[in-house]
């Protein structure tokens, strides 16, 4: 009889080249981990760390030699002897212009990341007419009390739809509908959230990366003009509900919780809650003083 | 997964099992319903309520009757084969399909699976443990634990899921009839003399009551004075009419809450509390006994004051009083009494992400899993574990002409407990106030969903509101009490309780159903 412990986990290295500089990865980590690692400031959009990659918005693309086209950062393994550039003129345009497209067709007004994306690549949004560009104009939907769709921000990343179906949640409540630019996230035949398949654990709001889904506490406080997160302060603790130990962020403003996220990088959660971990918090702000 | 529906009531622990499931995992749902988990198993096994020692005792059989059992670990690890084997000799395949209401392919496969799967785990939650058979239906699973060797190894185990977020974490710190800090024994002389002089005092050697004792020790006017934390029983505890009116007949009650909850309004004083996990600083001890920390983020409101707080007031009307340590210092404390507390200070706490107990010392990189010593060629100098004898009894509560359904209790996505907490939002998806009924039962009863019925139990009757509910099987009923102010469910609930756990038969209630006929004035 021997005594059985957690098998070690081997990975062999990989050794690439970013920009010059020779970096160590292990194997099965992507070019962007490696251009992490060497400290280079990579825009991503799709990309998540808890959602599988599905290559839908191109901002991370590098240059990698012996290939054709741009190739996606988030997405492509690192591979042994790899020679990847991330600071040509030719990823800088290309970038560039992605941004663009997304500025000029979705409202990313409430991405800080992206705002400053814009600027960095120095995005000109002027050059694409408003007049005949189209956007995406969809009037806010305010179904319940937790959490709200405003999809003239949403940029289709696809995050909320893996999040919801086989990358956290496999609940499926949506899905991408419709074709060209009347692509829209979707319910099943576009019914309201409360009569969908919807669970409300909240896992699309926390991946997305504009604002598209919103809890709707600060959707309130940002019409009030009183959404003041320079005056929010964000503490860890753990669910006050079932026993699995989810930690929860707290992020509270005027001594009131106002949003509840989960660490991305904690074994339990991997960045996701339940309905009552994400909005069952309530209670405690239920009672006068 | 064996009477637990972890979709609904431990949704997060749940995305682990998908990963498994995507990974190429087997899952085997055994509950009576057709739950939100069973539908992503690989087989449901529908069992009749209260009939899992024979199920457990039927895989037993068939595992050896197959000679699917680990030989080498039974001779080496365990001890009592010999008596298991022959107390299980009734639960063939037929008579376990016959106890269990299961088709006898189901519990083959399950038997087969299980026995020669390279690792398995068996989760269970309230299903298992809320009859008046609980702990030994824990043991019947151990037992086929034992019989494979799935235990005490990377990757298998035996899996309680607990309920509540720190339900681990206060057995572990000593709130318990027969332990003090650490699950060290109140009666052991030697460990006793250990806390009596960490603490200069002297500590009863008899354990104390559980909580279902001192109901009974309430009733007969033994126990006249209680003191409540953050509990509410009044509206969670089986047969709540008895438990109402010993609390109201009880000479003192003081109840410390952080809402006038209606055991805090049956009390002499209420002392308001400030909720610990957004409010407090702490630790908490999950299912996997995780010791985590917990942050204060928001400040009380009114006199809303830390439970720690309060009860370090109260000593200090007790002189000399222990002063107003804080919840480090307390800590710090406690890991010199537990040993498997000693390794994990704050600061760990904090770096790691939490610490699994055992942790003894700072450099012991806490416990994934317990039990490994059974796999040790010297046991690590125990003795052999040991198989237990389980006799399968019906549930209590019988179901005849009289009280033809059996209602079941369970919870749902969005709630939680007597609802206290979960009440405070408003759920979009809210649910689990009706009674859910099979179609056949409904059909018979001329009712449909919104009918409004009158539920009678032995002990009361109630109003409620049907939901059909075509995952149920025909004859079982269910509901939750997450809404007792509007639906008292436990007036209906059964009294019976286990004797070894003192948890109550929540699981079983035989009820009859008729509908109301509603006045047209």
């Amino acid at each position: 009889m021997t005594m059985i412990e957690r098998p070690v986990e081997l990975r062999s290295k990989v050794s690439v080249t970013i920009d010059g500089e020779s970096v160590d990865v292990l194997e099965g980590d992507t070019i962007l981990d490696a251009c992490n690692k060497a400290g280079k400031d990579t825009p991503t959009v799709c990309y998540g760390p808890t959602v599988t990659p599905v290559n839908a918005c191109r901002v991370c693309v590098v240059e990698v030699e012996g290939s054709r086209t741009l190739v996606p950062s988030c997405s492509r393994p690192a591979e042994e002897g790899m020679v990847v550039t991330t600071d040509s003129e030719r990823v800088d345009a290309n970038r560039k212009m992605v941004l663009e497209f997304l500025a000029t067709s979705s409202d990313v007004s409430q991405s800080e990341e992206i705002m400053g994306w814009l600027g960095d690549y120095g995005a000109d949004l002027d050059r694409y007419d408003a007049e005949t560009t189209e956007r995406m104009t969809d009037d806010v939907k305010v179904e319940d009390d937790l959490y709200i769709r405003a999809y003239d921000r949403c940029v289709l990343c696809y995050k909320c739809v893996e999040a919801c179906g086989e990358d956290a949640q496999w609940t499926f409540a949506i899905a991408m509908s419709g074709r060209g630019f009347n692509n829209r996230i979707s319910t099943e035949f576009d019914v309201t959230l409360p009569d969908s398949a919807c669970v409300y654990c909240g896992n699309c709001v926390a991946v997305c990366p504009t604002n598209a889904l919103q809890f709707k506490t600060e959707f309130d406080l940002r019409k009030m003009g009183d959404w003041r997160p320079e005056d929010q302060s964000v503490s860890r603790t753990v669910c006050s509900y079932c026993g699995v130990g989810c930690n929860l962020e707290l992020h509270v403003q005027d001594n009131s919780i106002v949003k509840v996220t989960s660490p991305d990088d904690h074994s339990i959660t991997s960045g996701n809650l339940c309905v009552k971990g994400r909005f069952g918090y309530q209670y405690v702000q239920n009672r006068s003083s | 997964m064996w009477g637990t529906n972890a979709r609904e009531a431990h949704p997060i622990f749940f995305h682990h099992i998908l990963k498994g499931i995507r990974n190429g995992a087997k899952m085997y749902a055994v509950d009576p319903r057709r739950s939100q988990t069973a539908k992503f198993a690989d087989l449901w096994l529908g069992l009749n309520v209260g009939s899992d020692i024979a199920l457990a005792n039927g895989v037993g059989k068939y595992i050896i009757d197959n000679n699917l059992q680990n030989d080498e670990f039974i001779a080496h690890s365990t001890q009592g084969f010999e008596n298991y084997v022959e107390s299980i000799q009734e639960w063939t395949l037929e008579r376990t399909a016959e106890v269990t209401g299961l088709p006898e392919f189901a519990i083959a496969e399950l038997a087969e699976v299980y026995a020669t799967a390279e690792s398995a785990q068996l989760c269970w939650t309230l299903g298992i443990t809320e009859h008046h058979t609980g702990a030994e239906n824990v043991m019947a699973l151990c037992n086929l634990a034992l019989l494979t060797g799935h235990v005490g190894k990377y990757g298998s185990g035996l899996v309680p899921i607990r309920g509540q977020n720190n339900v681990q974490g206060g057995g572990d710190m000593g709130a318990l009839p027969n332990k003090l800090t650490g699950f060290q024994d109140v009666a052991n002389d030697k460990l006793r003399a250990k806390f009596e002089a960490a603490w200069d005092c002297e500590i009863p050697a008899t354990p104390g009551k559980h909580l279902t004792l001192m109901m009974e020790a309430i009733a007969a006017k033994e126990l006249t004075h209680l003191y409540v934390i953050g509990e509410n029983p009044a509206d969670a505890d089986a047969d709540i009419n008895h438990v109402r009116a010993a609390l109201q007949g009880l000479e003192f009650l003081v109840v410390q809450d952080i809402f006038l909850t209606r055991t805090a309004s049956y009390a002499d004083v209420v002392l308001p509390a400030s909720a610990g996990w957004a409010e407090s600083d702490g630790t908490v001890t999950n299912s996997e006994r995780r010791v985590q920390l917990g942050r204060k983020a928001l400040d009380p409101p009114g006199d809303a004051k830390d439970d720690l707080e309060i009860i370090n007031m109260i000593a200090d009307r007790m002189s000399p009083g222990w002063g107003n340590p804080s919840p480090q210092e307390m800590w710090d404390e406690l890991r010199t009494v537990s040993p498997m507390h000693g390794g994990m200070s704050y600061e760990r706490l904090e770096a790691e992400g939490g610490l699994q107990w055992p942790c003894p010392t700072e450099d012991h990189p806490g416990s994934l899993f317990l039990h490994g010593w059974l796999w040790a060629e010297d046991l690590e100098g125990r003795d052999p574990a040991p198989f237990t004898i389980n006799v399968w009894r019906p549930p209590m509560d019988e179901v005849n002409a009289e009280y033809p359904l059996l209602m079941t209790t369970g919870r749902v996505l969005d709630s939680y407990n007597t609802g206290v907490q979960s009440d405070g939002y408003n759920s979009p998806i809210r649910s689990g106030e009706d009674l859910d009924m099979a179609p056949a039962d409904a059909e018979r009863l001329g009712v449909s969903t919104g009918s409004r019925v009158e539920v009678s139990s032995r002990r009361a009757t109630i109003d409620m509101t049907v939901r059909v509910q075509p995952d149920l099987p025909t004859g079982l009923c269910f509901t939750t009490y997450h809404f007792s102010e509007t639906t008292d469910v436990n007036q209906l609930t059964i009294e019976a309780w286990d004797k070894k756990s003192g948890t109550a038969e929540f699981k079983a209630t035989a009820i009859s159903v008729k509908p109301k006929v509603e006045s047209r004035a």
